[in-house]
């Protein structure tokens, strides 16, 4: 990655420090207008949106995910994380139905996700970002995003054969959210560019913004950091706050600790598929439990090893 | 070349509508003029009746754009197109010859939309099983169905095998004298039909292009899973892609069975599919106008350098070789666009006047004609980009 890539990205935030925080404000409430109308900012926060209930996925003989049980809480930023392979990304695969879970359940608001056909898992309000990027390359970035708000478009064969008022309507409105989107995460600049001509950076902010455009009550990153310089990982840690404030709800996978620690507000642990620790970001840091899976070694070495 | 395209492209993208109409409505009216100007070098006379060329080259463009929709656009390699070609063909006969055990004889008119209809029924009866496959599972299937079809029309009785049907009907018009427009010996009636056909099917698929249709195919084409994810009923508008793929092969059918008015079983084998598949790879899968350019090639050239008919295939392979070697897109490369309204998003981005090539897109960084130019329409119900972007 060329120095000229790690800053194209920041466009938005380097104007929107130039700004006053009065005039901030106000831009920051038109840009959310448009991305999340009707949205509802703050209702109910901090009670089950997801619950994950006594979750086992076994693939053959390995046990991806063995009678694992959290729940991610309306308008907060969760953070799942573990050593490779503990199981951190087949969670999001269940969640967004890529797999199917052995045994347990896994219910936004009550309902069960796990028989749920995979765009009806999107429609209820799931979305996700890839941990390796995954945009439709032969569509410009704007095209990209506006896929993700067809999720919620009605229009028919028909309709858009003749072209009918509620097709217009749609594809309008589209444009419209999604622009605001691409100005959401800072690329609006990059808007009329094929996805794959993107700088990497831009490219996973992209794929935030389709994710975003399907209007999900959980939006699920799963290393939205890797391959980032520090100067992006804190332009990033700010986006996902910034989309927390807007009244989404995220769960986070990431190795970064630097992001998780600066972002989450609650955590979650795996390793080798069983959750280990479940708590405030400074407990779980200090939870021998959590120590020992990442430093190696038995529980009592992490806690002889305790200051 | 690819600059050449790029500029032509860029050139185009530029105009406005009305600019877009006024260079669209004279090349269509050429078209049609063709078979009568009938100018030296270019027909195919005294081999093959200029007219006649022209029309097998502009139904053959017909049943490109619709296999395109399944090939170009959602990425489906279908192998037994010929066999929705088939069935519009025979349900046309069905509906109308004397030979025809119903009994009946509809109007040509009349029987277009029952056509379609049958073939978009048999399209999705095939893709309902057959669409949860993926790849080269899908093409051997669909390669089955060609041959099914094909087997049908030599075993099954009512069909009449080889002796086919007579007398099918054929569209009823009379020039101000009194001739008919549409006869055996005369296809120029035939071949402005055809034309006319291509314009209006040009202009209802891009309506579907740029709707969340179309961008729901190219995004099952670029990545089935992810669009899955992104919340695309995937199987859904592959099924979708796979009638209306079929309706368009149906309507070339019915058109083509009017004008021969003959059908019987010796047209619709695995190597007419194949031919059908070259047109479209050859002008550029996912390009509507590289597929109508493709077709005309894969129909004309044959009819004016007269190939002995076994050396056809021959001379396709090699070309075909050639073209992928050098330009594995196609003679036009694949280009959509998605958005209804995107010409004016783009250009409140970029300033009027700026609806092409902001940042970043140079001939280089995609195939020719891959600029995000987009075709706003301001006048409903009507696109200027039928007769040929």
């Amino acid at each position: 990655m060329t120095s000229g890539d790690t800053t194209s990205g920041e466009g938005l935030l380097e104007s929107l420090e130039h700004m006053g925080a009065a005039e901030r404000a106000e831009h920051d409430a038109e840009v959310s207008a448009a991305v999340a109308p009707g949205r509802e900012i703050a209702v109910g926060q901090g009670e089950t949106l997801l619950a994950v209930d006594a979750l086992t996925v076994r693939f053959g003989g390995l046990t991806a995910l063995d009678d694992v049980t959290f729940d991610v809480r309306r308008g907060e930023i969760l953070g799942l994380i573990g050593p490779n392979g503990a199981g951190k990304t087949t969670c999001f695969n269940i969640m967004t139905g890529v797999y199917r879970p052995t045994s347990g359940d896994i219910r936004l608001e009550g309902r069960s996700l796990a028989r749920m056909k995979r765009y009806r898992i999107i429609q209820a309000g799931v979305a996700r970002t890839f941990q390796n990027i995954r945009l439709f390359g032969a569509m410009t970035a704007l095209e990209n995003v506006v896929v993700g708000t067809d999720a919620r478009h009605r229009t028919s064969i028909p309709g858009a054969l003749l072209r009918l008022p509620r097709h217009r309507r749609e594809e309008r409105e589209a444009v419209e959210k999604a622009m605001a989107l691409l100005e959401f995460v800072g690329i609006a600049h990059r808007a009329a560019d094929p996805a794959t001509a993107l700088p990497y950076g831009d490219q996973r902010r992209l794929e935030i913004a389709r994710a975003l455009a399907t209007e999900p009550k959980l939006l699920c990153l799963d290393e939205p950091a890797a391959g980032f310089s520090a100067a992006e990982k804190d332009a990033l840690s700010e986006l996902i706050l910034k989309i927390r404030d807007d009244g989404y709800t995220v769960a986070l996978v990431e190795h970064d600790m630097r992001v998780v620690l600066g972002v989450t507000d609650r955590i979650v642990v795996l390793d080798f598929g069983r959750k280990i620790a479940d708590g405030l970001p400074d407990e779980v840091r200090r939870d021998p439990a959590v120590v020992a899976a990442y430093l190696g070694g038995t529980v009592e070495d992490a806690e002889d090893q305790e200051p | 070349m690819r600059h050449r395209m790029s500029q032509i492209s860029a050139f185009w993208n530029a105009r406005s509508r009305v600019q877009q109409w006024g260079l669209l409505v004279p090349v269509v009216v050429f078209l049609l003029w063709l078979p009568v100007l009938n100018p030296p070098l270019i027909t195919t006379e005294p081999a093959t009746d200029f007219p006649i060329a022209l029309f097998n080259a502009a139904v053959l463009a017909l049943i490109a754009i619709g296999l395109n929709v399944v090939i170009g656009q959602a990425g489906l390699l279908d192998l037994g197109y010929v066999g929705f070609f088939a069935i519009g063909a025979y349900t046309t006969a069905l509906l109308s010859s004397p030979d025809s055990l119903l009994g009946v004889r509809y109007p040509w008119l009349v029987i277009v939309p029952i056509a379609m209809l049958v073939t978009m029924i048999s399209g999705v009866i095939l893709g309902t099983p057959t669409l949860r496959l993926r790849g080269d599972y899908l093409a051997i299937v669909t390669l089955g169905f060609g041959e099914i079809v094909r087997l049908l029309a030599d075993n099954i009785d009512p069909l009449r095998g080889n002796r086919g049907f007579q007398n099918i009907a054929r569209p009823e018009a009379t020039y101000p004298d009194g001739s008919p427009v549409f006869s055996q010996t005369d296809v120029l009636g035939f071949y402005w039909l055809a034309v006319c056909l291509i314009v209006i099917v040009l202009m209802l698929m891009g309506n579907l292009e740029r709707s969340r249709v179309g961008r729901a195919w190219i995004a099952v084409r670029e990545d089935e899973d992810v669009a899955e994810l992104t919340g695309v009923p995937t199987y859904r508008f592959k099924i979708w892609a796979f009638a209306i793929g079929a309706a368009v092969g149906g309507l070339s059918g019915a058109l083509f069975a009017a004008q021969v008015g003959y059908v019987n079983n010796q047209r619709f084998d695995v190597a007419t599919s194949i031919l059908y598949l070259a047109a479209v790879v050859l002008g550029g899968s996912g390009n509507k106008v590289g597929v109508i350019v493709g077709a005309f090639l894969v129909s004309y050239i044959p009819d004016r350098f007269q190939f002995e008919p076994q050396y056809r295939f021959l001379v396709f392979g090699l070309a075909l070789m050639v073209l992928m070697a050098f330009r594995p897109q196609g003679l036009l490369g694949m280009r959509q666009h998605l958005l209804t309204y995107g010409r004016q998003a783009y250009r409140r981005l970029f300033g009027a006047g700026a609806a092409v090539a902001p940042t970043g897109m140079t001939a280089s960084t995609r195939a020719a004609g891959d600029l995000p130019e987009v075709k706003p329409d301001d006048h409903a119900g009507t696109s200027p980009r039928g007769g040929g972007e």
